[in-house]
């Protein structure tokens, strides 16, 4: 085994095969099961009509998100469907003995949020959940990914799933960001330089001085987007700043435990020489703030460009002019200057501390547009904490924005936060498909930074324009 | 009795049947089935509200020009453009698919946890190249009527009306399981004593 040179993907994936089926998928033991009230109550009903038990509740974590409304959360929930939803949650979990953090619980947030925020989440680890976004904990070092829910009650009942081995991709993107490029840009750009499905069927694995010298949050981000260019998962090897994230964190290793997990954590990355079946260098300077056109995260452009020809195309044109078509979008089009109506800032790709910061930097000293209706959102309870602590909240309020409770919100248009049909938002989200934020409702997704450059000019606006004396403390934010 | 797991899906081996024809690409699984639809806590009804918002106008009136909507087209295979099911986990999406009627989706490229959830329900995803698929859907519009064999055992597909056929790829484990109706969980739990093996040693 040992000296072949290999890939971080690699050394984790083989670390978790408990049988390789001939001509069949592996066996694959999963450290850590996420669970949330959408994608698993069928899963529990499976279990109990077969009789099954759950195999491993301390390595199940419960947490309420996708249905949870974001004011009055101290009060019933109204609707009736999700209000069963997250009762089932909450009895199922109790019935196994596995740790639910509903609502109103301090700990309650987005799945993806509060995992690493908790040191549940850790470099090595197996981890899986009911939800595409699961990979964002790549961004530990750890394989993560999204499955269904009949995976789900695999996972309930074995604490294995069968997983065919993805292929491998390395992403590296070298050089320096310019100004006003996020970490959410970073993911658009890739994303848009791939396609929506140019990563099907691979593991991608980050590489690069980008990556490394971004914050946890900011790698949150990047590896959260992965699936929208199909990939399974997205990777970061482990290193000092994830070691100093996650240490002290309650669920984290300590002492003896802490020491021995972290000479274990060094070992995990790519050996020199280690090959990938695709292998991608992007240069950081190319990066500019970014925007989506479309209706699928692939259709993002820099904000300086114009809305691509279909005549540029290499194909896919009804799909396009469909696409356009709803989003009442022309070919060839700027989309600076184009009139918004709401702006979200917030989910499991951008509503962590630095995603408010962020947002904050430009805000401040400027007023909400009239036109704009704006939710803020924070990922979890610890977030809307920190919002309070570093006086994120007196410069929302200042501005005019009233900050929410924390939930999926207006990512996905199933709790009351709902996007009205025509009507276009920039999201910070991470899917502009059609109808996602709500029947009808238009997307642009874009980072925090453009959110905000949007909530106070009423339209798209380049917010390199906006942003003169705040660079620094971007700079301090991301860790670009 | 509502259908609530995945054991009640049909053993598959030969599907004859016409195609309902949907070609357009990147089809997500939002489309198939938009979150709000989501919130049932048990697997039924779900073939309602297939593809609801290009079914069916906000008032639930159905869309005319959606093909679902179209009763000259039927059959137990969808045929979509390339990237089928991308987006979000959802197995919700599967089963909407499933309940409705489809036994099989046929597409030049598929998202890979969109694929994964259909294996594991039931229903069987035929990935053909490019060229083959528009030859499906040239065949289609000739005749709404024609019917395409899809043949697990010999892993073809087959446009009856030409005779053209192409073969595709599955994994022999997916393979049995599809033609005899097994799924994974059975299959776990007879491993059970070599997955508490493992558990015991594992770092976490
Ligand atoms: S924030 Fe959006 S993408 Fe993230 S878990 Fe919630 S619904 Fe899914």
């Amino acid at each position: 085994m040992s000296n072949t040179p290999s890939t971080l993907f690699d050394k984790v994936w083989d670390a978790h095969v408990v049988r390789k089926i001939e001509d069949g998928p592996d066996v694959f033991f999963i450290d850590r099961h996420f669970i949330h009230e959408v994608t698993s109550p069928v899963a529990f009903l499976g279990l109990e009509s077969r009789g099954l038990n759950v195999m491993s509740p301390e390595r199940t974590f419960a947490t309420a998100d996708h249905n949870t409304p974001t004011i009055n959360q101290h009060l019933p929930v109204k609707d009736l469907l999700s209000a069963n939803q997250l009762r089932a949650l909450e009895s199922n979990s109790s019935k196994y003995g596995i740790s639910h953090w509903g609502l109103g619980n301090p700990k309650n947030g987005i799945v993806h949020v509060v995992g690493p925020e908790n040191g549940i989440t850790l470099p090595g680890m197996t981890i899986v959940c009911g939800d595409s976004h699961t990979s964002t904990h790549g961004a530990f070092g750890a394989i993560a990914f999204g499955i269904g829910t009949s995976e789900v009650e695999m996972v309930l009942s074995s604490q294995c799933i069968m997983q065919p081995k993805p292929k491998k991709m390395r992403i590296n993107v070298n050089g320096k960001l310019s100004k006003a490029v996020t970490p959410k840009d970073v993911t658009l750009y890739i994303i848009a330089q791939l396609t929506t499905g140019g990563a099907t069927g691979y593991f991608v694995e980050y590489a690069g001085d980008v990556f490394r010298n971004m914050s946890m949050e900011g790698r949150m981000t990047v590896c959260n987007m992965s699936i929208e260019m199909g990939a399974r998962g997205g990777i970061i090897a482990p290193d000092e700043t994830t070691f100093n994230y996650i240490n002290g964190r309650e669920k984290a290793p300590k002492g003896e435990a802490w020491d021995k997990a972290l000479s274990y954590w060094k070992t995990l990355k790519t050996d020199e020489g280690a090959t990938f079946d695709e292998e991608y260098h992007f240069d950081a300077a190319d990066i500019e703030p970014m925007i989506t056109y479309g209706t699928n995260p692939g259709m993002g452009m820099g904000i300086s460009k114009n809305i691509p020809l279909a005549t540029d195309l290499k194909g896919g044109v009804a799909t396009y002019e469909k696409s356009l078509n709803y989003m009442g979008f022309h070919e060839g089009e700027q989309m600076k200057g184009k009139k918004i109506d709401y702006v979200f800032i917030g989910s499991c790709t951008n509503g962590r501390i630095e995603d408010f910061r962020a947002f904050a930097s430009i805000i401040k000293g400027r007023k909400k547009a009239d036109n704009v209706t704006a939710w803020i959102v924070p990922g979890s309870h610890i977030v809307e904490q920190q919002i309070k602590e570093e006086g994120i909240l007196d410069i929302l309020t200042e501005a005019g924005f009233e900050l929410r409770q924390p939930g999926c919100s207006a990512c996905l248009a199933m709790n009351d936060d709902k996007i009205p049909a025509g009507k276009y938002a920039v999201s910070t989200s991470n899917r502009n498909f059609e109808g996602r934020q709500g029947p009808g409702s238009r997307t642009l997704l874009a980072s925090p930074l453009m959110a905000a450059a949007a909530a106070v000019t009423g339209m798209v606006t380049d917010p390199r324009e906006l942003m003169e004396v705040q660079e620094e403390e971007l700079e301090l934010s991301y860790g670009l | 009795m509502p259908i609530t797991n995945k054991m009640a899906y049909d053993k598959f081996t030969v599907l004859r049947s016409s195609a309902v024809p949907l070609p357009i690409e990147n089809v997500d699984t939002d489309q198939i089935i938009p979150a709000r639809f989501l919130k049932a806590t048990e697997r039924k009804e779900f073939g309602d509200n297939l593809f609801r918002d290009w079914r069916y106008n906000p008032d639930n009136s159905p869309k005319e020009d959606f093909i679902l909507n179209n009763p000259v087209y039927s059959g137990k295979i969808l045929v979509g453009g390339k990237n089928f099911g991308s987006g979000s986990s959802r197995e919700h999406a599967a089963w909407a698919i499933y309940d409705y009627g489809f036994r099989c989706v046929v597409s030049s490229f598929f998202a890979d946890i969109f694929k994964g959830n259909s294996l594991n329900i039931g229903i069987l995803p035929v990935q053909v190249s490019a060229e083959f698929l528009d030859r499906i859907f040239t065949a289609i519009e000739a005749d709404p009527k024609t019917e395409l064999e899809v043949n697990l055992p010999e892993q073809t597909i087959t446009i009856l009306a030409t005779g053209e056929q192409e073969s595709f790829d599955i994994n022999g484990y997916k393979k049995h399981n599809m033609i005899n109706g097994f799924d994974d969980i059975d299959y776990l739990q007879a491993m059970k004593d070599e997955v508490n093996t493992f558990a015991a040693k594992s770092l976490y």
